[in-house]
């Protein structure tokens, strides 16, 4: 099948720093450069996005070398860290700027949502806004007109169509800007983050709406997002960035599972040299171990078996009131439970040099399946952040006899909760 | 190096030819176009109880102002039109064509917000300026024309109104008005995304070019080894033609018009195509 986009070597230089006379230098040096056939001086001194380390020149490339292709019908999830370089993809894709050298080739007409409400007035009424932002999104009076209705009745707000928009509760206003985008029939539409508006009720309809949108098999979807649950549920292709550069695309889930174990650091029980954390550093984590009830170090956890998370933490002063808080994540980026020895024990007193923590489970409730840890140590008293760290500990949790039944539970979803079960005489 | 066929509805690429306007898309957005002017026009007077109003209001009170300085103060003349008429002409004429250069020159900075998010013919927007504009200038004109009823009927021996068929012309004036400010202001939006020096500049320029347009004189008015200068204004004989075709006094030049035309053209062109050239990669700098 012919594809319905192709991305052929695709790259995306900017230059950092403020404009001035500086750039005003090099815009000069460029133009003299063209004017005499050559080529431009700066395209070749650009460097890889890594936000974290200072670079040598004032040009980064937020894409490098893109190149891929997407069949029509299908739903691609876009994944990676903040800065891998998926909203400039997504950027050049719907024609917001343009490439620095590649190109792309599509097929269809392109709408692209990164944003909802885009150009919404807050002068005018809902009706009129409707209208306005259809537009923009390259509907015509007609197309708007048909699905009118529709739209208002998705976003729930009938009764203020003709009220300014300005007088809307922060949730109507997206929900009627959801709605108009929602209703957009491109053969190919570019979706960034914006399913995360609105409560609860609103994401569960979005979400719906978005999966019969590609249900019919003629829509190309590119769908960028943090939220791992999501991209599962919509999309069938994902594409992995990483620092500019394409680093995994296939099938959805081999992407998300190549992205959460991208995600954790080579090295995952010593937090030592981990550069993106938070904190004053006064005190930090330094080595995170996951053992079994003799004390031995395991690489996986059981279902419903001891464990222990085993934290190592140095401070360069006694430190008191310190409060160590463990966030369990699972494979969607949801979190399963937070452990806080603040609530479950009581604040550390008297913490000096070195030393271990230990969380203990007797029988950990966590179903099978991949976590990841964050921790964030700080004292809770003065609210003093001493270190932080996202995502640094990845561990699997196998199936086990939680209940000591000899059945073991299969679900996939949430966590055991300890009970019990009686059966009364009712005489 | 692939085997499949270049039928792609849409290629991207870094460099465009210098003259690849797309006016097929424009015209696909002209739902968008008349949307655009119908926000213009109607939330400017949102939540006011005059509403348009104001657009009369305003070249009122700025000609009155202008009769008593410039006429009864400083005693210039105005070429024998009734002195009201003549100052409201020039400023229906003026505030249309610094109103919309204005606008249009900061087309790619105000609207950087959308820009930014979504796709579609950047044209749209400084098209939908001019336009709106132009309704504005369509209430006043109305005024000018009752006001002018009025001293048509009620003449006195200082002066006589002699409409002339000039008058067809005014249509052509319009569009003549309307090119030079959508020419001018391209080229100053599209100069002012990276640089913003330009922005400071245009501000008081139009300011004192009104000074050098025939808005409170007539061009009769200055010495004739200066009126090359005046007439190197384009907007200088699109106004006085105005005059002329309404009262009959003033100057009328085919020739002068026709070098304001070449001007238009030639600021049209420039504007078009740098504006073209710009509006792909001007989120990068704006």
């Amino acid at each position: 099948m012919k594809p319905a986009i192709k991305i052929e070597n695709l790259s995306k230089q900017y230059r950092l720093g403020t404009v001035g006379t500086g750039s005003f230098a090099h815009d000069l040096n460029r133009w003299w450069h063209t004017v005499r056939g050559k080529e431009d001086p700066y395209l070749e001194i650009g460097e890889a996005n890594d936000r974290a380390n200072k670079g040598e020149s004032d040009y980064v490339w937020a894409l490098k070398d893109i190149n891929f292709e997407v069949k029509p019908g299908d739903v691609l999830g876009i994944i990676g860290k903040n800065g891998a370089g998926k909203s400039t993809l997504l950027k050049l894709l719907s024609r917001v700027t343009r490439p620095t050298t590649g190109s792309i080739k599509a097929r269809g007409r392109i709408a692209s949502l990164l944003e909802v409400g885009t150009g919404f007035h807050p002068e005018l009424t809902g009706r009129e806004n409707v209208f306005l932002n259809g537009a923009i999104m390259g509907m015509n009076k007609q197309e708007i007109r048909s699905k009118f209705d529709e739209i208002v009745e998705f976003a729930g707000c009938e009764r203020y169509i003709d009220t300014p928009v300005k007088r809307y509760s922060s949730g109507m206003y997206v929900r009627l800007a959801f709605a108009v985008a929602a209703h957009l029939e491109p053969e190919i539409l570019i979706v960034d983050e914006v399913l995360a508006v609105g409560d609860a009720e609103f994401q569960k309809k979005a979400i719906e709406k978005m999966k019969d949108v590609s249900k019919g098999g003629k829509r190309t979807v590119l769908f960028v997002s943090h939220n791992m649950a999501s991209v599962k549920a919509l999309c069938n292709r994902g594409l992995v960035m990483q620092n500019g550069t394409t680093v995994f695309s296939g099938d959805v889930d081999d992407s998300i599972n190549y992205y959460l174990r991208k995600d954790i650091k080579e090295n995952h029980s010593s937090l030592k040299d981990i550069k993106q954390r938070a904190g004053n550093s006064k005190l930090v984590f330094s080595e995170i171990k996951l053992l079994n009830k003799e004390g031995l170090e395991i690489t996986n956890a059981i279902l419903g078996g001891y464990t222990i998370f085993s934290l190592k933490l140095e401070s360069l002063q006694v430190v008191n009131n310190l409060e160590i808080r463990i966030q369990i994540i699972d494979g969607f980026g949801n979190i399963v439970s937070t452990l806080n020895n603040f609530h479950s024990a009581d604040l550390f007193q008297n913490i000096n040099n070195e030393i271990v923590a230990n969380c203990i489970f007797e029988n950990i409730p966590l179903l099978p399946g991949e976590y990841t840890l964050s921790l964030r140590a700080r004292d809770q008293i003065d609210k003093v952040l001493f270190d932080e760290l996202e995502s640094c500990f990845l561990f699997k949790v196998e199936s086990g006899d939680y209940f000591g039944t000899g059945r073991i539970p299969i679900v996939k979803q949430g966590v055991i909760i300890d009970h019990k079960w009686e059966v009364l005489d009712e005489k | 190096m692939s085997t499949i066929p270049e039928d792609y509805d849409l290629v991207i690429e870094p460099k465009t030819r210098l003259l690849d306007l797309n006016l097929k898309e424009v015209w696909r957005y002209r739902d968008l176009l008349t949307l655009f002017v119908r926000r213009d026009f109607v939330a400017v007077y949102k939540q006011t109880v005059l509403g348009p109003l104001w657009f009369i209001l305003q070249p009122i009170i700025t000609s009155i102002m202008q009769l008593l300085i410039f006429n009864n103060v400083a005693k210039i003349p105005v070429d024998g039109m009734p002195p009201m008429l003549f100052y409201l002409s020039g400023n229906l004429m003026w505030q249309y064509f610094s109103g919309s250069l204005t606008l249009t020159s900061n087309t790619f900075r105000s609207n950087a917000g959308i820009f930014g998010k979504v796709y579609f013919p950047r044209l749209i927007t400084p098209l939908s300026l001019i336009i709106s504009q132009l309704l504005k200038f369509g209430v006043q004109f109305c005024l000018f024309l009752v006001i002018w009823f009025y001293y048509y009927f009620n003449g006195s021996i200082d002066f006589v109104l002699q409409p002339n068929l000039h008058i067809l012309t005014v249509p052509l004036l319009i569009i003549m008005m309307a090119g030079l400010a959508l020419g001018a202001g391209m080229i100053i939006s599209s100069l002012t995304t990276k640089y913003r020096d330009f922005t400071f500049l245009l501000t008081f320029a139009v300011q004192l070019m009104m000074y050098g347009t025939v808005v409170i004189y007539p061009l009769s008015f200055v010495d004739s080894q200066y009126q090359k200068f005046i007439l190197a204004n384009p907007m200088t004989p699109i106004i006085e033609a105005f005059r002329y075709a309404f009262t009959g006094t003033g100057t009328f030049s085919w020739g002068y018009l026709g070098y304001s035309t070449l001007i238009m053209l030639f600021l049209m062109t420039v504007g078009v195509i740098v504006f073209n050239r710009v509006e792909k990669s001007f989120m990068d700098t704006v």
